[in-house]
């Protein structure tokens, strides 16, 4: 099977003399479910912004989908994140738009017509069980709800890999089952690959997954 | 609410600035026109020994634009009943030809001299009046009014640039969050700053439509142009054709200037 991130020797930091990550070589699979676990401050929400280009390797080299991420070019980063879905811890919703509007934002950046989006939109508010809200705004909505529609944005353009950094971190038991839910739905019906970036792994998952736990800047693969 | 607040305040910076570049424009009309009401209650008057005629004068100055002959007749009329008509006579052929010289503009006080001395090189010429004081009083009066109304617009464009910054920076503020989103889903600049230019592009309209209506209603009740009226001067204020679209280019030019700007210096946070 095809790798969907290839990393040799990857070293990442914010500053020059301070690692984060330090030299970590791995590979994750199209199609896998992969856990980043760690302590806090250990570099997991850094490795991970590293695969949708939001820092770049210090040194090493990082491929992303086929996409070589050192010294990536705008349209190029722009071109894979259209092939990307990523959840936040803070959702990252358009405080300005309505809940419909936010799941559409994948669709509208990919060139969707209306209709298409419009249909797309509506099913996966469906699955987030939201339906009802659709016409509202970000802040009307509870953290669990907010989540759900990051969730929903996340797979409304049927990405090749979704990102999800500590998507359950706050949220209530109910919203944190429909996540893993549409989480483990999109790996195993859309084999989509899915990396999630979390202080504990959830108890009672249906599907095979891989652990890969970082600790003082190198990463291990857990058995 | 909020977002008629965020128009608002681009709305009434823009308006700002249209308003007083109409300003200046206006005063400067003003001006032109009062120029134009000067130089045609200006002239200057030459005697002359020898009859000269209105192309012979045009041919001596550029800007000579037409002369008239002063007539004698109201003077020798007065001596009549003092004088024989034979002295009478003798007098009409000895005294000397008046000619009233009209000017193409309003001249300045160097051109005056330069015409006078241009004047009297001729042999024909034997005095020519260029009333030199009255018309450099006004003339430096005029130079006084254009002066203040320039500094007048240069302070109004200082305080406008910095109410355009300052808007700017909350521009920013306001939609960095948004643009980030966006970036993060693989949107394309145009894509992200799409809502910012259409903003700008809709409020500079609304400020032009503003401004346009604010000039039409000092227009409509006409009180400045009735007092301009007053001393001689006939001038429109607004132009609806002319400076309708002069000010939503410069409305339109600002605003999209000021996105751009926004976009460029846009820092995408990691």
């Amino acid at each position: 099977m095809d790798n969907v991130i290839i990393a040799e020797n990857l070293s990442l930091s914010y500053k020059e003399f301070e690692t984060i990550i330090s030299k970590a070589t791995f590979s994750i699979e199209a199609g896998s479910f992969v856990f980043i676990t760690g302590a806090s401050g250990s570099g997991k929400s850094t490795l991970l912004k590293s695969f949708y280009g939001a820092i770049e390797p210090r040194q090493g080299q990082l491929m992303v989908g086929g996409v070589k991420m050192n010294h990536i070019s705008t349209s190029k980063l722009n071109f894979l994140r259209r092939h990307i879905g990523i959840v936040f811890q803070d959702y990252k919703l358009i405080k300005e738009w309505t809940i419909e509007k936010n799941v559409m934002l994948p669709l509208i950046i990919s060139g969707y017509t209306g209709d298409v989006s419009g249909a797309q939109v509506q099913k996966l508010l469906g699955h987030v069980k939201l339906t009802h809200q659709a016409g509202k705004y970000p802040q009307e909505l509870s953290g669990g709800e907010q989540q759900r529609v990051a969730m929903a944005r996340a797979l409304a353009h049927n990405p090749i890999l979704i990102l999800a950094d500590e998507p359950t971190g706050n949220l209530d038991d109910y919203s944190s089952s429909v996540i893993w839910n549409l989480l483990e739905g999109a790996n195993t019906q859309l084999k989509t690959t899915v990396i999630v970036v979390t202080h504990h792994i959830p108890e009672g998952l249906r599907i095979p997954y891989k652990h890969y736990h970082i600790e003082f800047g190198t990463i291990n693969e857990i058995a | 609410m909020k977002s008629l607040k965020n128009h608002l305040s681009l709305i009434i910076a823009l308006f700002t600035v249209l308003a007083s570049v109409q300003i200046y424009v206006a005063v400067d009309r003003t001006i032109a026109a009062y120029e134009s009401h000067l130089k045609n209650d200006y002239s200057v008057i030459v005697v002359t020994s020898e009859l000269i005629n209105p192309g012979e004068f045009k041919a001596m100055n550029s800007m000579i634009d037409r002369s008239e002959p002063i007539s004698t007749a109201q003077v020798l009329e007065r001596l009549k009943g003092e004088m024989s008509q034979k002295n009478l006579d003798l007098l009409k052929l000895t005294l000397p030809k008046f000619y009233r010289l009209y000017l193409n503009r309003f001249p300045t006080p160097r051109e005056i001299s330069q015409l006078q001395k241009k004047l009297e090189s001729n042999s024909a010429i034997e005095r020519v009046e260029g009333f030199s004081q009255t018309h450099d009083t006004v003339y430096k009066l005029m130079l006084l009014f254009k002066d203040v109304v320039q500094i007048f617009s240069i302070a109004i464009a200082a305080v406008t640039s910095l109410l355009i910054l300052k808007e700017m920076r909350l521009w920013q503020f306001q939609h960095a969050e948004r643009m980030n989103i966006m970036a993060l889903f693989g949107a394309p600049v145009w894509l992200r700053s799409a809502v910012l230019f259409r903003l700008a592009i809709v409020d500079a309209i609304i400020a032009t439509l503003i401004l346009c209506l604010a000039f039409f209603l000092i227009d409509y009740y006409g009180y400045l142009t009735m007092q301009l009226k007053e001393i001689g001067i006939s001038v429109q204020l607004f132009n609806f054709v002319d400076d309708a679209v002069r000010s939503l280019i410069i409305a339109l030019g600002v605003s999209v200037a000021l996105t751009f700007t926004i976009v460029l210096f846009h820092r995408e946070e990691e």
